[in-house]
């Protein structure tokens, strides 16, 4: 059974190792979707509702098509058929240059009948209200869970709490928007690049498609510029470019433009929950009852975690999904996570000062994570705990200042599915090939290291190959913190296997047993006589006109789920004029074995930005008067940029030695921990995101 | 965007002479274009002809000497923002020029767009909403979502006007020089913005036949300390929730003369002078920067969802008068 070995014997696991593509992604040579260009290629764009809710009554194509350039147009939808959200696609349209797709799809004649709608959670529920799905009053039936007896832990509570807790859409922002080179080689076969975080899942759903094999389609996505959950499937805007290569024989690129990406392409479902917990006087969370909903647009999985990591005996949820006249949502990073913990620790934070207790010991209470408690301890002592507000906005001067904390878990522990192959070839040369991606976390990275660890060579000796379906090793999606997990114990497996070939040639001249055989520094050596060695070189030129090519396996003893995150903020609100500016973060984040602590600590730096953003900044606006999005942009949809970004001291808690997967759970206690630390700096507590200057001076002018 | 023709300015007399051909819209003039490609692109413009006034000679130049300044309209906002002189004597206006955007954009958007820039209003900048300033029947905002909207002089459009440069000329007292088929004229800066209930459809007073040459500032009392305070939810880039213009001409910590001009709070940049009012004459100190920003948020006539703009721009206002009197 393999194992990753003791820390002190790894020469390249566990350090903090450059990003092999860094170089490529800085210069520009990296080459992402939006960058292929093909031969006779064409340009595709999408012609998309304007109006929330409405009827095609008529589509004519033919002015489109008429216009010189323009090589096919192609209805995505037909008359008598219901637009149901701004954005939704009703006509395509491929021509020789960008400018003159654009040009073409205001000729596109389109008659729509209005039909009333509802973008607002309220507007949805509100009596009266235009019924747009089939859910009555616009709400699913509500999932109801209850545990314990609630009636009970109430009577024991010593304090209780009752707020409203809100988060707002947010989209993915995605800095590469949603997009395909599509190009048939002939009729049964179909490249495609694609910025996918599924490379075999996007060839497989083509391949049903278009009814073809599925390896006479092949996917290519060498970089990727995000998904983060919203990149699983090719899309209408995929298939749509396939069939538009089909129609006109010529490649095709169809990116998304920003406002649909905003529109279209996913988003973090709403959450509001109305909840009331109590605690007992000892400080032990004893009842909790909620009633909560969200709103993922036309479609349902609008859920969200609550309660949230801390334990509580009585419990009772109730959750329902609202139907509104807006863009699908998607998974987005930490699905339902970090809004639950905003909403959890904001609760913990306001039944503890009820309590009169520290909110840090609070937790410690109702905290049965012994990683947890660890990180609790560590992360105040980092972010300096002690120095925080003992009364909630006591602080002097304009400018105040706080802290807070907040937690998250996550699983991340990987799994089946991922086929690889390490080859040495003769020349002293090393490969290693697997169907993954890279959405940016660094896995080709870690697939050098494992390798390299492995073989006794340094990670840029290793050619890493991803983002490719054409070798046919398949990898699963890029999603639930999988993709080291899932890839690491197969390539290592692989490269192990590798090693034990190379040693069996290796054997007869060296005279010695294969399994007296060591890898060493670019050499192979007898562990029973060390100066029985040959070099890298000389070993692989024994291979002739041959290579050594292993595949791997799955190996569950090398990887294991489950996480514990914990963050601290410090904070300072200008109380003149409501700005909050994060000083500190301190991220403590659980992670098991971190195979390249440099991009760990590159994935919790983003985590916290992205769970800056949406405490602080983000939030889809949707217009009851018009239907639209106001902020399908990015001059009024805010995400961080380097005047908020604060100091980030990201803490790679590694608590064992098998891999687990931090893509997803270092944007999830940030929430928590930056509205706590508002609170903490002035005692007025803001329950709905995001924590913008108007909503400060507004708490801060009720307050007095 | 529309196709368009692009014509390379000669002179001014071309330009104008050009654009007297048309009414507003069809012939456009364009320089750093961070505005107005935008708008080609969103198809709120759709002019047949764009005029390149970077070709015109002599209109990017900054000078100063004991009069005051001339600035080009040609001139960068990067170039504002740097200048030492006007960092120095005029700092209300380099700092203005300083919180403009991006260093990408204050690098090419020039003084003349910045002042004549359209709206950034969201139901504006929507192709496919028709509100009051495209034309249509109503101001969306009115109704409807208007956090970034207007707090003074809104009636009946209640966008806010963008500049952070233009509340800095007003306050030091600028004047700016416009060129028509007829010549030129040179009129006050604050002269040359309009309020919605003048013309809903434009924020300046200028023709569809004329351009901004110069902006010309007096050289400021050397008594005079000055800045500018800009509230944003986002560092950068970000517009103005509110901005504060302030110039004050300073006897120790009295204040002998003071101009307030408020910028993101109004359709134009707006002069309060009720601050003004409160703080001439008086020795600044807590209650009286405070009492001016009470008195000029007094006739605030706040929408749905800004409210706050009235806090923020009491609080700014208060602030700024502190801040002649610190070091």
């Amino acid at each position: 059974m393999a194992s990753w070995g003791e820390a002190s014997q790894s020469r390249l696991i566990g350090k903090r190792i450059t990003r092999l593509s860094g170089k490529d992604k800085v210069t520009g040579k990296a080459k992402y979707t939006y960058d292929i260009n093909r031969p006779g290629m064409l340009f595709a764009r999408i012609l998309r509702s304007d109006v929330a809710h409405a009827t095609v009554m008529d589509i004519d194509l033919s002015r489109a098509e008429a216009l010189p350039g323009v090589q096919a147009v192609m209805p995505l939808t037909e008359a008598g058929r219901i637009l149901r959200y701004q954005g939704q696609e009703i006509a395509a349209v491929a021509a020789e240059t960008d400018d003159i797709a654009k040009d073409a799809l205001r000729l596109i004649f389109v008659e729509l009948e209005e039909l009333p709608f509802v973008v607002t959670e309220a507007d949805a529920m509100a009596e009266n209200a235009p019924q747009i799905r089939d859910w009555e009053g616009n709400q699913s039936n509500p999932g109801i869970n209850e545990q314990g007896d609630v009636k009970a832990g109430f009577e024991e509570a010593a304090v209780t709490v009752e707020a409203t807790y809100h988060a707002p859409v947010q989209t993915h922002v995605c800095l590469e928007t949603h997009g395909h080179v599509t190009e048939w080689t002939d009729e049964q076969n179909l490249t495609v690049w694609a910025s996918t975080q599924a490379v075999f899942g996007v060839r497989n759903d083509f391949a049903r498609r278009f009814d073809i094999p599925a390896n006479q389609v092949r996917v290519i996505t060498e970089h990727m510029g995000g998904g983060f959950g919203s990149k699983f499937g090719p899309g209408v805007e995929g298939h749509t470019a396939a069939q538009l290569s089909r129609i006109t024989g010529k490649p095709i690129k169809l990116m998304l433009t920003r406002k649909a990406e905003h529109l279209v392409a996913g988003n973090r479902p709403s959450m509001t929950q109305h909840v009331k917990a109590g605690a007992s006087s000892d400080g032990r969370l004893v009842a909790y009852d909620m009633r909560g909903y969200g709103t993922g647009g036309i479609s349902s999985g609008a859920g969200f975690q609550a309660p949230y990591v801390y334990h509580v005996e009585n419990r009772k949820t109730e959750k329902f999904n609202v139907a509104t006249n807006a863009g699908n949502q998607r998974a987005m990073r930490a699905p339902g996570h970090p809004q639950g913990a905003f909403a959890m620790d904001s609760l913990m934070d306001e039944l503890a000062e009820k309590l009169g207790m520290n909110p840090l010991e609070f937790r410690r209470i109702n905290d049965s994570s012994e990683v947890r408690q660890a990180q609790y301890t560590l992360g105040a002592q980092e972010i300096g705990w002690h120095r925080r507000n003992t009364v909630p906005g006591s602080g002097t001067g304009v400018k105040k200042r706080g802290m807070g904390v907040g937690s998250g878990q996550w699983g991340g522990g990987g799994g089946r599915g991922t086929q690889a192959r390490v080859t040495i070839n003769a020349d002293g040369t090393v490969e290693a090939v697997t169907g993954t991606q890279d959405i940016g976390t660094g896995i080709r990275t870690a697939i050098a290291i494992i390798v390299a660890e492995e073989l006794g060579l340094a990670p840029t000796d290793i050619s890493v190959k991803v983002g490719d379906s054409g070798p046919g090793l398949p990898s699963g999606g890029s999603g639930g913190s999988q993709t080291t997990a899932s890839v690491a114990p197969v390539i290592k497996t692989a490269a192990m296997a590798a090693k034990q070939k190379l040693f069996e040639h290796v054997a007869p001249l060296l005279k010695a047993p294969v399994d007296d055989l060591r890898i060493g520094s670019r050499t192979i050596y007898v562990a029973s006589d060390r100066t029985n060695t040959v070099t890298w070189n000389q070993a692989t030129g024994l291979l002739g006109q041959e290579s050594i090519s292993e595949g791997g396996n799955w190996d569950q003893e090398l990887r294991q789920g489950g996480v514990a995150g914990t963050q601290f903020a410090e904070v300072e609100v200008d109380t003149q004029t409501g700005h909050v500016k994060v000083l500190k973060i301190v991220a403590v984040q659980d992670c098991g074995l971190a195979i390249n602590r440099l991009t760990t600590e590159s994935q919790i730096n983003g985590g916290v930005i992205m769970g800056l953003g949406q405490t602080l900044l983000e939030e889809r606006i949707m217009d009851p008067q018009t239907g639209r999005m106001l902020n399908a942009n990015l001059e009024d949809y805010k995400v961080p940029g380097t005047y908020e970004i604060p100091e980030i001291k990201s803490i790679v808690f590694d608590t064992h030695r098998k891999v687990t997967g931090v893509g997803e759970p270092p944007c999830i206690p940030t929430l928590g921990a930056i509205a706590n630390a508002v609170y903490n700096a002035i005692g007025v507590r803001i329950r709905e995101l995001p924590i913008t200057p108007d909503k400060v001076l507004t708490a801060l002018a009720e307050k007095a | 965007m529309e196709k368009f023709s692009y014509v390379n300015a000669t002179s001014l007399k071309q330009v104008t002479s050009l654009l007297s051909d048309s009414g507003w819209g069809e012939i456009m003039m364009i320089a750093g274009g961070t505005d107005l490609l935008a708008e080609l692109k969103e198809y709120i413009e759709t002019p047949k002809t764009l005029i390149n006034l970077k070709t015109l000679p002599g209109m990017d130049s900054i000078s100063a000497d004991a009069s005051g300044l001339k600035i080009g309209a040609l001139t960068t906002v990067a170039e504002i923002a740097m200048h030492p002189t006007i960092q120095q004597h005029y700092t209300v206006l380099a700092q203005a020029a300083a919180s403009v955007a991006t260093p990408q954009i204050r690098n090419v958007g020039t003084l003349g767009g910045n002042l004549c820039q359209r709206p950034r209003c969201w139901y504006y900048r929507d192709e496919t909403i028709s509100c009051l300033k495209k034309g249509g029947d109503l101001c969306y905002a009115v109704e409807g979502l208007s956090k970034y909207h207007a707090i003074f002089g809104g009636d009946p459009v209640y966008i806010v006007h963008p500049s952070d440069i233009a509340p800095a000329l007003i306050a030091l007292n600028a004047s700016i020089k416009i060129a028509g088929p007829e010549g030129e004229k040179t009129i006050k800066v604050e002269e040359f913005f309009t309020l919605p209930a003048a013309n809903p459809f434009r924020e300046n007073v200028l023709e569809p036949n004329e351009i901004v040459v110069e902006v010309q500032v007096p050289n400021p009392n050397p008594n005079t300390k000055s800045l500018y305070l800009k509230v944003r939810e986002k560092g950068a880039p970000d517009f103005a929730l509110a901005s504060v213009a302030g110039v004050f001409e300073m006897m120790g910590k009295t204040c002998q003369t003071a101009s307030i001009v408020l910028g993101g709070v109004a359709p134009a940049p707006w002069r309060s002078t009720d601050a003004e009012t409160a703080l001439t004459g008086k020795m600044i100190n807590d209650s009286v920067s405070t009492k001016a920003g009470e008195e000029a948020v007094k006739n605030a006539q706040p929408l749905n969802d800004n409210e706050y703009k009235v806090t923020l721009t009491q609080n700014l206002i208060s602030r700024a008068a502190m801040m002649a009197v610190s070091k």
